[in-house]
C-alpha cells in the first residue's frame, strides 16, 4: 500500500525486536471472539488514479454547467489561485494546533494576523480564531451573552438564518434558555414595536442578522438602544462577509457572529467554513475557542502563543466555555490570505461589484409583468421578489434552460410562498442576469 | 553505545557553534532587517508591510452600470474601505506566507508523534478530488436531482464507516470531534426522554479528553468523574456500585487515552444496559482498532469517529475536521435533520423533518469537503485499513519496548497505537515531561503529548501512527535515549530547550495576564516629542 512505509521483512524484525511471533500478538487484549475474521466489505483498495476517476464521475452528476442564483449563506466568490497555493503548503496543511508555540510560529503568526483582520472588519476589539461556521458561531454567541448577563431569556429575529435559529435551538434545548423570535416587518427587517414589546429586563441577548435572510440591511441604533435600555447584549450575525466591504461595521454590537466562507471558501456543498466570533474587549474572558496573542521570549523576540486557555475544555473541562476544540483553523487561514489579497481597495472594489449586479438583476426582474420587490429595506447582493406564481413551478421551468432559481421562501418562511431570495455575486456575469430574467418571463407566460 | 555517540556529536555541534552562531545571526537581524531563511528569518506582521495604493488582486471590469453605493445604502455606507486592512502586492503576500509556514513543523517535515492527536500522513490526492470542478463548487441548497453526487459521496461513506463500525445508522454532520459528542449525547438524552426520564448525569472517566465532559454540560447533564483502576483500566466493581437509575450514560474512550483496550467493554455495557443507560464511546481512538474489532459488536450503543485522525484528512494548524456519529438502531429515529434517504427510484434524497429528531447541529449539510477526503482515504485501502492500524499499533509497540526502562511506564497492560510513559525517572534531575518535548524538538522532532492523560502525573503521550518507517522510529528513540542521558548528565541543557527553533521559550504568563490580540497601527508620534 503507497501510504505505509514499511516492507515485509521491516515488518517481521520489529516484530522479532518486540518479541511478538506474530501481529496478532499484538491485539491479544481484544477477546477473540470479537477481532474480525473477514475482511472488511469496503470497496477497494483504488490506485491514485482511480480514486481520481471515481471522484470525477461523482462530480459529473451535480450541477456543473448550471448557473446559480443561489445565496442564503453561502456565496460564490471570486478566489485567487494564491490562496489555494499557500493553504497547501504541508507547513500549514499537515501542522496540528500550536499548542508547541516554538515550532508553530508561522500558524500562530497567522491566527493573530487574522484576529486583526476580523477586528477591522466588524469594527470590534478582540476575535477568536474560529468557530465551525456562522451558526455555531451564533449560537456561541448567544451562550456567551447568557453567560455575560446571568440571564435566560433570547430574542432572534425571525428574519435570521432559518439553520442559525435550528442550530441555536437544539444546543438551547437542554440549558434552560428560552429562544423567542421577534417578527420582521413590511420593510423585511427586524419590527422594532415587536422587539420593544418583548424586551424585559430578563433578556440575555438580542439577535439580528445584517444583511438578514431576505437581504435586507438592518439599521443597528435602534435594535441596540433597545436591547442595551433592558442590560441585554446586543449579538449581530453576518452570514456575507463581502458586505463589509460597503457597510458601515456593527460597532453597536456587543458580540458579532460571522461566516468567514465568502472570504476565499468554496461553497462545497455546504462546507467546510469558518466561523468567527468577535466582541468587546470586557467579553474577551468569556469567549469560546482558540486565541493568540502576542508575547516575547527570553531574548525579547516578539513571538506568538495560544492564550488565555484557562477558558477552554483542555483545562477547565465540565466548567469550560464550550466544548469546542477542533476548530476551522486551515480556512480561517484562507480568509486571512483571501483578504490580504483583496486588501483594502479589493475588498471595496468586490462589494461594489457585487452591489451593482444585484441592483442591475433587481431591475432586471422588475421588467417583466407582475413580479414586483417584496421588501423595500436597502439590500447587498441579495434581494427578495415576489412572483405572481409558484417560486418552485418557475425553478422547474428555469431548470431546463440550465439556471438554478432564486431560493423559494416559503419552505421555511409560510407566510412568504411565491416569494424568492435571488443572489448575484460579481461571479455572474450580465449575460447570466439576462438570460436568467428573460427565462423567468417566459416561466411566468406558460399556460398553467 | 550507537546512539548515544551519534547524538554526542550532534550535541556537540549544536552547543559549540550552531547555538552562537543562532544567537549572532538573530542579533545580526537585529540590525539588517533583512529576511533569510528559515530560523534565523525575520518577518514582520502583514500590516507592517502596508502602503497605500499597493495591491494583490485585481477584478475583472464590471460589465453592469455601477450603483451609486452611498445613494443606495444611504447611512449604512462604509465609504473608505475597512481600516487598517493591508495594501501590499501579490509578491509579498506569497512571501510572508511562505516565510511563516517555514516556521512551523509539519507531518510532510517528520514524525508528529502527538498522542491521541493521530497525526498520519496526509494524502494529496484527496487534496485533488476535494477541489474539483462538480464538487468544491456545489451549492448546499441546489436541487438534490442535481445533487446526486455529492449524496453519492456521502451515502458510500456512511456505508463504510458503519462496517468499520459496526453500528446500524449514522450522521456525517457535526463539524468535528466535539460536535459528534454532543450531538451522541443528545441522541442518548432524545431516548431517554421519549421513555419519560432524560435523567441527571453522565459518568466519565478521569482519563477521559476534557471534551467529554464539557460537552455533557451543554447537553443538560451533570458530570460524575470515576476513578481508573489500578491497571488504568475503568474498575468495574467501582462502576457497578456507582450505577443507579441516575445515569443516562457513560462517556467511555476505547482503547482509553493510556493506550490500552478497555476489555471489560462488553460488561461495562451489560451494567449499564441492566440500569437502561447507553454507552457512548469517544472514537478519537479508532485508529487501534479499524479493520480489527468493531465497537458495536462490544456493546456501544453510540460513537463518534474524528475524520481528521483515524481517516486522514489533515489537521490544517487545528481543523477542519467532521465528527460523524454511528448508532444503534434504537437512536436512528433522533437523528440530526436532515437525514439522507435513498428513494425507491434508487434516487438519493435529504429529508429536512423528522418528529424525533433532536435538531440541526450545524447549518447546510456537514463539513462536506472533509467528508470527500476521508471517502477518498478508505478507498485507496479497502479492507486495507487493517494494516495500517496493524502498522500503527506495530510502531507504538516497537517504541515502547526500545523505552522502557528509559523512561517509567506506569501502566504495563499491552499498548495499543499509543504508549504513555511518564517524566518519573528524571524528575530526580529536576527535568519534566515539557522539558524533555521541548528538548525533542532540537532533534527535529515535534513533541508527544505532554501532562495529560490526567492520570499520569508528568506523563508523556507518544503516538506514531503507521505513517512513520522503521528509520524514523529508530530516530526517534534514538532522540529519546539521548535526551534521558541529557536529563542525567546535564539537565540544564533539557530545562532550556529548545536551542535551535526562530524563538525560544515564550513567555504565556504575561501573554495571558496583558492579552494583546490584535495588532494595531504605531501611535503617531506627537512633535512635542520629536
Amino acid at each position: 500500500m503507497r501510504y505505509l512505509p514499511k516492507s515485509p521483512v521491516e515488518r517481521r524484525e520489529m516484530l522479532a525486536a518486540i518479541g511478538a511471533k506474530s501481529i496478532d500478538e499484538l491485539f491479544a487484549s481484544i477477546p477473540e471472539k470479537y477481532r474480525l475474521r473477514g475482511a472488511l466489505k469496503i470497496p477497494g483498495p483504488y490506485s491514485e488514479a482511480e480514486v481520481i476517476q471515481y471522484f470525477k464521475e461523482r462530480a459529473a452528476e451535480n450541477a456543473a454547467g448550471y448557473t446559480r442564483f443561489l445565496g442564503a449563506g453561502v456565496y460564490n466568490h471570486l478566489r485567487s489561485v494564491v490562496t489555494d497555493t499557500i493553504i497547501q503548503r504541508g507547513e500549514f496543511l499537515t501542522s496540528y494546533t500550536p499548542y508547541q508555540a516554538e515550532i508553530s510560529q508561522g500558524t500562530l503568526q497567522a491566527i493573530f494576523e487574522f484576529q486583526t483582520l476580523m477586528c477591522q472588519l466588524t469594527g470590534q476589539d478582540v476575535a477568536n480564531a474560529s468557530m465551525y461556521d456562522g451558526s455555531t458561531a451564533t449560537t456561541e454567541a448567544v451562550l456567551m451573552a447568557e453567560r455575560l448577563t446571568g440571564r435566560q431569556r433570547v430574542l432572534i429575529a425571525r428574519s435570521v438564518h432559518p439553520e442559525y435559529r435550528e442550530v441555536l435551538k437544539t444546543y438551547a434545548r437542554n440549558s434552560g434558555l428560552r429562544i423567542e423570535e421577534i417578527p420582521f416587518s413590511t420593510s423585511g427587517t427586524v419590527d422594532t414595536k415587536a422587539l420593544q414589546g418583548a424586551l424585559k429586563d430578563d433578556v440575555a441577548a438580542v439577535v439580528a442578522q445584517s444583511p438578514n435572510f431576505f437581504g435586507a440591511i438592518e439599521s443597528y441604533a435602534p435594535l441596540a438602544e433597545a436591547a442595551h435600555a433592558e442590560g441585554a447584549l446586543f449579538v449581530v450575525a453576518i452570514a456575507e462577509g463581502v458586505s463589509l466591504g460597503l457597510l458601515r461595521p456593527p460597532v453597536e454590537a456587543d458580540i458579532v457572529a460571522m461566516e468567514a466562507q465568502s472570504f476565499g471558501l468554496p461553497p462545497s456543498y455546504g462546507g467546510p467554513f469558518a466561523g468567527v466570533i468577535a466582541a468587546r474587549e470586557k467579553c474577551v474572558r468569556q469567549m469560546p475557542g482558540r486565541l493568540a496573542g502576542q508575547t516575547t521570549d527570553s531574548e525579547g523576540h516578539r513571538g506568538f502563543v495560544l492564550t488565555l486557555a484557562t477558558r477552554e475544555q483542555h483545562i477547565r473541562r465540565e466548567k469550560a466555555t464550550s466544548n469546542i476544540c477542533t476548530n476551522q483553523a486551515l480556512c480561517a487561514l484562507a480568509a486571512t490570505v483571501h483578504l490580504t489579497l483583496l486588501g483594502k481597495e479589493g475588498l471595496r472594489e468586490m462589494a461594489e461589484q457585487n452591489l451593482s449586479k444585484a441592483q442591475f438583476a433587481l431591475a432586471e426582474l422588475l421588467k417583466i409583468p407582475g413580479v414586483r420587490r417584496a421588501f423595500d429595506a436597502p439590500f447587498f447582493n441579495e434581494f427578495t421578489v415576489e412572483l405572481p406564481r409558484s417560486v418552485k413551478i418557475v425553478n422547474s421551468h428555469l431548470l431546463r434552460e440550465k439556471i438554478v432559481g432564486p431560493l423559494a421562501l416559503g419552505t421555511a418562511y409560510p407566510e412568504l410562498t411565491k416569494k424568492a431570495l435571488v443572489c448575484v455575486t460579481e461571479m455572474t456575469p450580465r449575460a447570466e442576469i439576462e438570460r436568467f430574467a428573460g427565462a423567468v418571463k417566459s416561466a411566468l407566460e406558460q399556460p398553467v | 553505545m550507537r546512539w548515544n555517540s551519534r547524538f554526542r556529536r550532534i550535541e556537540e555541534v549544536v552547543a559549540n557553534e550552531l547555538r552562537p552562531l543562532a544567537r549572532q545571526m538573530r542579533n545580526m537581524n537585529e540590525k539588517i532587517k533583512k529576511a533569510s531563511r528559515h530560523v534565523s528569518q525575520k518577518e514582520g506582521l502583514i500590516f507592517e508591510k502596508s502602503s497605500p495604493g499597493k495591491r494583490a488582486f485585481e477584478l475583472p471590469p464590471l460589465d453592469v452600470p455601477v450603483a451609486d453605493a452611498s445613494k443606495v445604502l444611504g447611512a449604512h455606507h462604509r465609504g473608505d474601505g475597512v481600516e487598517g486592512f493591508p495594501e501590499v502586492s501579490e509578491i509579498e503576500v506569497i512571501r510572508h506566507f511562505t516565510r511563516l509556514s517555514t516556521w512551523n513543523h509539519a507531518i510532510d517535515l517528520g514524525m508528529y508523534p502527538l498522542g491521541s492527536c493521530t497525526m498520519k500522513y496526509n494524502p494529496r490526492v484527496n487534496e485533488f478530488v476535494a477541489r474539483l470542478e462538480g464538487i468544491a463548487t456545489e451549492h448546499p441548497y441546489q436541487p438534490t436531482d442535481l445533487s446526486q453526487g455529492c449524496l453519492k459521496i456521502q451515502w458510500l461513506l456512511e456505508k463504510c464507516l458503519l462496517e468499520i463500525t459496526g453500528m446500524d445508522a449514522i450522521t456525517l454532520q457535526p463539524a468535528a470531534g466535539a460536535q459528534g459528542e454532543l450531538t451522541g449525547l443528545l441522541l442518548i438524552r432524545a431516548y431517554l426522554q421519549k421513555q419519560g426520564n432524560p435523567r441527571k448525569k453522565v459518568l466519565i472517566p478521569d482519563s477521559a479528553h476534557g471534551t467529554n465532559p464539557a460537552t455533557a454540560v451543554i447537553a443538560g447533564y451533570e458530570v460524575e468523574n470515576i476513578k481508573s483502576g489500578a491497571n488504568g483500566q475503568i474498575d468495574v466493581a467501582g462502576l457497578r456500585r456507582l450505577m443507579n437509575e441516575d445515569v443516562a450514560a457513560l462517556m467511555i474512550t476505547n482503547p482509553s487515552t493510556l493506550g490500552i483496550y478497555e476489555q471489560h467493554l462488553p460488561e461495562i455495557a451489560q451494567i449499564l444496559h441492566a440500569k437502561g443507560a447507553l454507552v457512548y464511546m469517544d472514537g478519537a481512538n479508532m485508529n487501534a482498532l479499524a479493520g480489527i474489532t468493531r465497537p458495536g459488536d462490544v456493546g456501544v450503543d453510540v460513537m463518534h469517529l474524528n475524520l481528521h485522525k483515524t481517516f486522514s484528512t489533515p489537521h490544517g494548524g487545528g481543523g477542519p475536521g467532521a465528527g460523524p456519529v454511528a448508532m444503534k438502531k434504537i437512536l436512528e429515529p433522533f437523528r440530526p435533520v436532515p437525514i439522507l434517504v435513498e428513494k425507491e427510484n434508487g434516487r438519493l434524497a435529504l429529508e429536512p423533518v423528522r418528529r424525533e429528531s433532536i435538531g440541526r447541529v450545524k447549518a447546510f449539510s456537514s463539513n462536506f469537503g472533509v467528508l470527500v477526503r476521508a471517502l477518498a482515504y478508505i478507498l485507496a485501502y479497502g479492507p486495507g485499513v487493517r494494516q495500517a492500524t496493524e502498522d500503527a499499533v506495530l510502531n507504538a509497540n516497537y517504541i515502547r519496548k526500545h523505552l522502557e526502562g528509559v523512561y517509567e511506564l506506569p501502566y504495563s497492560l499491552p499498548s495499543m497505537h499509543e504508549v504513555v510513559f511518564s517524566d518519573a525517572i528524571q524528575k530526580k534531575d529536576g527535568v519534566n515531561t515539557m522539558d524533555i518535548a521541548k528538548r525533542l524538538i532540537d532533534y527535529g522532532f515535534h513533541p508527544y503529548t505532554t501532562a495529560f492523560p490526567l492520570i499520569v502525573p508528568g506523563a508523556l503521550m507518544i503516538e506514531p501512527t503507521e505513517s512513520e518507517s522503521r528509520e524514523e522510529c529508530d530516530l526517534f528513540i534514538d532522540a529519546m535515549k539521548s535526551i534521558a542521558e541529557e536529563a542525567a548528565t546535564q539537565p540544564e541543557l533539557v530545562k532550556t530547550a529548545p536551542h535551535t527553533t526562530r524563538v525560544g521559550r515564550l513567555d504565556e504568563v504575561s501573554a495571558a495576564r496583558k492579552p494583546v490580540l490584535r495588532w494595531k497601527p504605531a501611535a503617531p508620534r506627537s512633535t512635542a516629542a520629536d
